[in-house]
């Protein structure tokens, strides 16, 4: 049953995807290494957890998943890995189809689960080997040893699970993905109920994978997580997959600040003293708002205060706000039509 | 199988191709292994029970009971008369039980999870733990027989034909407890049908007794219970009785086997109870 594999990698690139646009299925134009068409999922009793979806992942990158609990991630991540039927929908891992050819696409693929599903009564290293060994790989040792290690298992890789905290089950979880060298892997909600510092080791872990070419897709609901970590983001609210941009872009239109002056005299007009500064007067001339890109390297913000001190504009209060990828992921997930920028976060990029 | 190995991770970025084999054979001995390490590991109490049970059969029917019936059959004792039928109840039982458990237990705890998205066919699922349930019930059906020896006389007529019969009735009951492990949705369900089917037939299927000892009339309902045939034919293997019909025995178990695999085959086909 030898297949070739019939797309080939191709560094990251940064293209612009259209949902359902389907010449990207053209492998001339992109080589995702998993490609999902029109993937969607009703359960018995109606409830649709997935609307038509269509999401291409690159090779080498990292994507986070992002949204609220029951927004479906673990559905479109389940319909992937084969333990969801979907309901309609093509999905392909490096071009295997994952209903035809699912025994290459699955041998791609490692998962890390959500729940704490794992043999309670084995060692680590039993069920470390046995994941290994189901995904069709032969024994090697000297691999498990390394995963083991990586995860800071290595000592404790004879002690049943049963025995282990909370933290270390999941580290065996990610173990037994990794014991079977996936291409592409999924963490659905590595850091959900996790320390602080283990949250650290999973970061530096997903990132060491990154280095070796591993793609992964995580799922989370902490922004901060997908900020720090992912290379683009996706928002999923209701089963449908609302926006996915390159991260990098997404903090520029979000990397904003708003300083809020509330001023001691209202002012009708901006004096054209000011035009320099990206200013705005609200609450009939009672407060003059300044948006400025905390990423520049002169914000602005002591010259406009000098320049006011000069012009005698006082005010009695000053306040700041950063815009925040959560920002603009709440109002996404809120809003009644999600299909455009929310309001705030377009007013804060000007 | 050396294809399934993926080189050192991916130089920057060739093309990833993988080649499962038609036959993932590593993947059947991690399952098959994993099945039966932890029968392995509790060992003593696998077979412990079982063998005490039987041990008290003998005593009670071979023994106290058995001493006052004299020989059912001409030539047979009746503690030796019970051996073959002893060893299918005892096969029955275990065979449903270890294989209903083992694939009920990973639904329970829902490390089912990887077994779903692994890269095996269904077919090399059920080798693997059908196989692991059947290999226990073949070695517990042989421990039965050696603690047998202990109590009463045991000749074999055809010892090749008792260890296959045993290992095709092992494999078909095995994969009926596998069937009712994905079926059960709760260790009462799990429990069900053991209870309250294979227990009244294993008892109405001539274990104790002959099926020509029964009254006229019951005699031709007993031949619409298979495991009369199962039973029957075993003994055949110890004392190739003239009343066993042994290749009706053989074809119920193969007719058995077949819809099981049918049923198995669909179970996995749509998901049932395995997944959404």
């Amino acid at each position: 049953m030898a297949r070739q594999a019939k797309k080939t990698g191709r560094p990251r690139a940064n293209n612009k995807r259209h949902l359902g646009d389907f010449f990207l299925m053209q492998p001339a134009l992109s080589n995702p290494v998993l490609s999902i068409r029109g993937l969607s999922k009703s359960y018995k009793g109606g409830l649709q957890a997935l609307k038509s979806t269509d999401l291409d992942i690159n090779r080498g990158e990292i994507f986070a998943l992002l949204g609220p609990n029951g927004a479906g991630k673990t559905t479109l991540i389940n319909a992937v890995c084969g333990i969801v039927t979907p309901t309609t929908g093509r999905i392909t891992a490096a071009g295997y189809d994952t209903r035809k050819d699912y025994r290459s696409a699955r041998s791609l693929i490692g998962l890390v689960p959500q729940e704490m599903h794992v043999d309670i009564f084995e060692t680590v290293w039993a069920v470390t080997s046995y994941s290994r060994g189901l995904f069709g790989l032969p024994p090697n040792k000297a691999h498990i040893e390394q995963v083991l290690k990586d995860l800071s298992l290595w000592e404790k890789k004879d002690e049943k699970i049963q025995a282990l905290s909370g933290g270390m089950k999941r580290r065996v979880l990610i173990a037994k993905a990794l014991a079977h060298e996936p291409e592409i892997l999924f963490l659905d909600e590595p850091t959900a109920g996790v320390d602080v510092e283990l949250r650290r080791d999973m970061w530096a872990l997903v990132r060491k994978m990154r280095d070796r070419g591993v793609t992964i897709i995580l799922t989370t609901h902490y922004i901060e997580e997908a900020e720090e970590m992912a290379d683009r983001v996706g928002v999923i609210a209701k089963g449908e997959l609302i926006l996915v941009e390159d991260k990098a872009t997404l903090m520029k239109k979000l990397g904003k600040k708003l300083l809020t002056f509330n001023l001691k005299d209202r002012m009708a007009t901006l004096p054209a003293e000011l035009k320099e500064w990206d200013l705005a007067l609200r609450d009939s001339g009672a407060i003059l708002e300044y948006t400025f890109d905390t990423q520049a390297d002169r914000t602005g913000v002591a010259s406009l205060v000098r320049r006011m001190g000069e012009l005698g504009i006082g005010f009695n209060d000053l306040d700041t706000k950063t815009s925040s990828l959560e920002d603009i992921f709440v109002s996404l997930v809120h809003a009644p039509k999600p299909a455009t920028i929310a309001p705030e976060a377009s007013d804060v990029r000007s | 199988m050396a294809d399934a190995t993926t080189s050192p991770p991916a130089a920057a970025h060739a093309p990833i191709v993988r080649n499962v084999p038609a036959f993932n054979g590593h993947s059947v001995w991690a399952m098959y292994r994993f099945q039966m390490v932890r029968f392995f590991r509790t060992i003593g109490e696998s077979l412990a029970t079982p063998v005490i049970t039987t041990a008290l059969y003998f005593v009670v029917f071979g023994s106290a009971i058995g001493n006052r019936m004299g020989m059912i059959i001409p030539g047979i004792e009746y503690g030796s008369f019970l051996v073959p039928g002893l060893i299918m109840l005892s096969i029955f039982t275990n065979s449903i039980f270890n294989a209903s458990f083992g694939i009920y237990f990973p639904k329970f705890t829902g490390t089912i999870y990887e077994l779903l998205s692994a890269p095996v066919s269904s077919l090399e699922i059920v080798i693997a733990f059908v196989g692991a349930a059947a290999t226990k019930s073949v070695i517990l059906g042989l421990v039965i027989l050696a603690t047998a020896y202990l109590f009463v006389p045991v000749t074999i007529l055809h010892p090749v034909e008792m260890v296959l019969f045993l290992i095709l009735v092992s494999f078909a009951f095995s994969l009926f407890g596998f069937i009712i492990g994905i079926w059960a949705q709760s260790f009462e369900q799990l429990n069900f049908i053991p209870m309250l089917i294979v227990t009244p037939l294993t008892f109405l299927g001539g274990a104790f007794y002959t099926v020509d000892m029964l009254p006229e009339a019951w005699r031709g309902i007993a031949q619409l219970n298979p495991v009369v045939h199962l039973i029957s034919g075993y003994r055949w293997t110890f004392f190739g009785l003239q009343s066993d019909n042994v290749a009706l025995s053989l074809g119920v178990t193969a007719g058995f086997i077949l819809i099981l695999l049918g049923v198995v085959g669909w179970m996995f086909k749509t998901g049932y109870r395995l997944k959404n």
